[in-house]
């Protein structure tokens, strides 16, 4: 492998975008391939199917066997709310090998004691989450039960694709959550992708073992791999070899 | 906690521009009850140190050894662990599984 590949390829993954390196294992040779590039590749099809599913192994190409190293962003979840949920949620994420961000304006709650080792950021969405680079490889979270905070969180995680986006919240603030996002102009099949009641329902009492309903519903969310449901796109492939 | 393997390729990159002599291994392939996915990496340096993981710990020694070889020749090698056989001096997966490991010199 040369150097230079190496380079363009840890920047690639520093930017959260998918590639695939593609080694002639007879020669040694070896090329990077950028997910931008993927369409226009001789090999398209089966590197668009490796990219969906993130496995990486050996393929058949023109040239003899190869072998595809699929680099794909390494799981982030999101999470609105410093609350007593996200202080078992946030852990539970980072031992499933995610990077946890919580987003929590009022910084009363969002104190860095009460969570260490995980990003808080005491803004309002609409400045905390953009330069988060949320994604198809992010798992979004809302918590606060304030609609100032988690509505725009919300459609902003919809807009970017999240492969899981759950709110917590009773069927009744649900329901008064659909109409606001209705009202703000959301189609039917986006507020559908919105998982709520969130987590699974395991019959969790305690903030703790609410934590670990949600992270549950993620992880069976993540698992899927591209069992589309109605209305939402397949669950990304998660780099396995990143644990 | 293990390495992502973003630390280990970030490390393979930045002991190459360090000036050190590099090599990558990559598990490839796996059959049976393998301990580390295909796509692992293990990165080695011309001293022998490394980072990363291609089987847990089985068989580590033995690609390193081999990767010292390949930092020398230049020529990448693919390299096959099976079952541990204990009537042979050879290392071997415990686990039962088998696996084929490449390993390439980062120029």
């Amino acid at each position: 492998m040369k150097l230079n590949l190496l380079s363009t390829l840890n920047a690639e993954r520093a930017a959260r975008r998918a590639a695939i390196v593609i080694t002639n294992v007879a020669s040694g040779k070896s090329r990077l391939v950028k997910a931008a590039d993927v369409a226009k590749d001789p090999l398209r099809a089966i590197l668009a199917e490796r990219l969906r599913t993130g496995k990486s192994g050996m393929a058949d190409s023109p040239d003899g066997r190869v072998f595809l190293t699929v680099y794909v962003p390494a799981p982030q979840l999101v999470i609105t709310g410093a609350v007593h949920i996200s202080q078992t949620l946030a852990p539970i994420g980072k031992l499933l090998g995610y990077d946890v961000t919580i987003v929590d304006p009022r910084t009363a709650f969002a104190s860095i004691e009460r969570f260490p080792d995980v990003k808080v950021i005491a803004e309002w969405p609409d400045k905390a989450l953009p330069p988060l680079g949320i994604d198809h490889y992010t798992a979004f979270v809302a918590l606060t039960h304030d609609p100032k905070i988690d509505d725009p969180a919300l459609t902003h995680a919809l807009a970017r694709d999240c492969f899981y986006i759950g709110a917590l919240g009773s069927k009744k603030t649900h329901g008064r959550r659909v109409a606001r996002l209705k009202e703000q102009g959301l189609s039917d099949a986006d507020i559908a992708r919105i998982h709520a009641p969130i987590g699974l329902d395991i019959g969790a009492v305690s903030p703790a073992e609410i934590a670990v309903a949600i992270m549950a519903e993620i992880t069976a969310r993540l698992r899927e791999e591209g069992e589309a449901d109605a209305g939402s796109a397949p669950a990304p492939a998660i780099a396995r070899a990143a644990s | 906690m293990l390495a992502t393997n973003d630390d280990i390729l970030k490390a393979a990159e930045d002991w190459r521009k360090g000036g050190r002599d590099v090599a990558l291994a990559t598990v490839v392939e796996t059959w049976g009850s393998a301990p580390r996915p295909v796509g692992s990496n293990l990165v080695i340096d011309g001293e022998g140190n490394f980072l990363g993981s291609v089987s847990g710990g089985c068989v580590e020694g033995a690609v390193v050894t081999e990767a010292l070889d390949v930092i020398d020749s230049g020529q990448p090698k693919m390299l096959e662990f099976g079952v541990a056989d204990e009537t042979a001096w050879k290392v071997g997966l415990s686990c039962g599984g088998t696996i084929r490991v490449y390993v390439e010199k980062v120029e």
